[in-house]
């Protein structure tokens, strides 16, 4: 299945916010776990999580860190902040509004949507 | 593995070399790139293979650089004109459509020069329209250089007309205060009307706002430069012509009008094109006279504080005063604008913090000393249009003295204060057009 350009590009903001809502992490684990997440059916440009990392972290919804861990390559942490928590609980219920809408016109089809958006 | 490692060289030295993209960007992209790499090659791919593939899921170098340049606008500022994408006008088309404008502005200035038969002869309407012959050229540059449709070129035109029109009409009295108020801000509002074709037409976007603060800054820094060469070129000039016997005045008549309109248009072209020297001047020189300003604000402050305003304050001290507050205001904007948003505070923001308050104290006690002042006398066209700025300013200051004071104690963000600052842009222009528009009938055009 191919997802629309545009969607994958709004989906992004708040994916990447609750996966760093679980803890702190760094692009390349980021990715992987949208990735995974999504079993492949979104597809991610991989550059283009930078440019958005970046954003998050001007409008501080994230604080960034270097790091080096042992035998790796110095590396850039994001973890999530309590703006960015807020940003995220005001996507999810944009999220909400927009699958719980789509729902009542496609009854049967999206039933796990709205459980997923509500839990 | 060797060729590997030369071949993420490479690629690490051409991604570095896109605009919009920086040293530690590039270490980030390089780390993820690693990454996949790593990955592919545990996956059974050569290191080549993994190269190749790894390097493709990551983007191409151009519509991945366009990505950092949106988020970072103040880098991309430094390294490309933001156009369509890549578009860049050829060097010497510009310059012929620079001085196209150029030179009409120019002729705009010498028509009305002459109709007025200046300098022999000074009509008020030559001084109160002077925006007028100078700042459409300017508007119809960026139009034109933005490629703006009809919609956009008749509303970047409107205000221009409606100024014409209004300036024109109101009936002012001989001598009268309000007419050369409206001289003085109609320059501005002219101004902030430019802003619309200059951003594209897209007047909401913050990001676009700071842009054109950057605009106003270098721009005036390039003003400025042509201005000093010109005028040591009038005076050799005079050096050289003064033995035969010309009438060097004569020649000034032309020429110093004349260039004084075509720079306007030139400095906003080379600010397009971004010669280098600039751009990494004028962060130095913000950098050079915030600390300046600070210290020679804090000073005033505490002298005036201590002496009190009385016995000094009237109509030329006020003018001084929001010339000075303008300055401050002017640092404190061009100060943010080159500055990179994400990063946390340092020395400079404390000191720009100093000026700013002391800026604020001394502009509540201009404040204070001229309610008095209205008390005593009432309300004059030059009283209400010094208090309103005066109050403008005062709002402006609280509140970028209040941001910073958090983000200094790191409970903000510096997005929040620029934020601040780009969203109070449109009441600077707001003000001024209400001296031009308003206060005129207010005071019967006396």
């Amino acid at each position: 299945m191919h997802i629309d350009k545009d969607l994958v590009a709004a989906s992004a903001t708040p994916l990447v916010l609750a996966i760093l809502a679980d803890g702190e992490s760094y692009g390349y684990a980021i990715l992987k776990r949208v990735r995974a997440l999504s079993g492949g059916e979104l597809e991610w440009t991989d550059g283009m999580l930078y440019p958005l990392l970046h954003r998050f972290s001007r409008l501080g919804y994230v604080t960034t860190e270097w790091r080096t861990p042992p035998e790796s390559r110095r590396r850039k942490y994001y973890a999530i902040t309590a703006e960015g928590r807020a940003a995220l609980a005001d996507q999810q219920r944009q999220w909400v509004a927009v699958t719980r809408a789509l729902n009542d016109l496609w009854p049967g089809s999206g039933a796990v949507l709205t459980a997923a958006g509500e839990a | 593995m060797e060729s590997v490692e030369s071949q993420i060289a490479e690629w690490r030295a051409y991604v570095a070399n896109a605009p919009g993209v920086n040293g530690t960007d590039v270490d980030e992209l390089e780390d993820h790139l690693r990454h996949q790499i790593a990955e592919l090659n545990a996956a059974g791919l050569t290191a080549d293979e993994g190269f190749l593939i790894a390097v493709k899921r990551l983007g191409d170098v151009d519509g991945l650089s366009g990505e950092f340049a949106r988020e970072h606008s103040g880098r991309l500022w430094k390294q490309l004109l933001r156009g369509g994408e890549g578009e860049r006008a050829l060097p010497v088309a510009g310059w012929i459509e620079t001085l196209l404008f150029a030179v009409a502005a120019a002729v705009a200035v010498q028509v009305a020069r002459l109709t007025a038969d200046a300098p022999d002869e000074e009509p008020t309407w030559l001084a109160r329209n002077a925006g007028l012959f100078v700042l459409p050229f300017l508007a119809a540059y960026f139009a034109r250089r933005r490629q703006l449709d009809v919609r956009g070129w008749a509303l970047a035109a409107a205000p221009f007309a409606l100024a014409a029109l209004l300036v024109n009409l109101y009936p002012y009295d001989p001598d009268s205060a309000t007419e050369i108020l409206v001289a003085l801000h109609l320059p501005v509002v002219l101004w902030f009307a430019v802003a619309y074709p200059y951003m594209r037409a897209t007047v909401r976007a913050h990001e676009r706002r700071m842009d054109f603060v950057r605009f106003t800054g270098e721009w005036f820094i390039y003003y400025v430069l042509i201005a000093l060469g010109g005028g040591v070129l009038m005076a050799l000039t005079a050096l050289i012509l003064e033995p035969t016997g010309m009438d060097v005045d004569r020649i000034f008549e032309w020429v110093l009008p004349s260039g004084a309109a075509g720079a306007v248009i030139v400095a906003a072209s080379l600010v397009e094109s971004k010669q280098r020297v600039v751009e990494n001047m004028a962060p130095v020189l913000t950098m050079l006279f915030t600390p300046l300003f600070a210290v020679m604000l804090a000073g005033a402050a505490v002298v005036y504080a201590a002496t009190g305003l009385g016995g000094a304050f009237d109509r030329d001290l006020v003018s001084v005063f929001d010339a000075l507050l303008l300055v401050v205001l002017a640092l404190v904007l061009y100060g943010m604008s080159a500055r990179d948003p994400s990063t946390s505070p340092e020395w400079m923001d404390g000191i720009q913090l100093v000026a700013v308050v002391s800026a604020l104290v001394l502009d509540l006690m201009v404040l204070g000393a001229m309610i008095a002042r209205i008390g005593e006398l009432g309300f004059s066209p030059n009283r209400t249009a010094a208090v309103g700025l005066n109050l403008v300013l005062l709002v402006n200051l609280a509140g970028a003295a209040w941001l910073s004071a958090r983000f200094l104690m790191r409970r903000s963000r510096l997005h929040r204060l620029e934020r601040w600052q780009t969203t109070y842009i449109p009441v600077f222009a707001l003000w001024a057009a209400t001296v031009v528009v308003v206060l005129p009938p207010l005071f019967a055009f006396g």
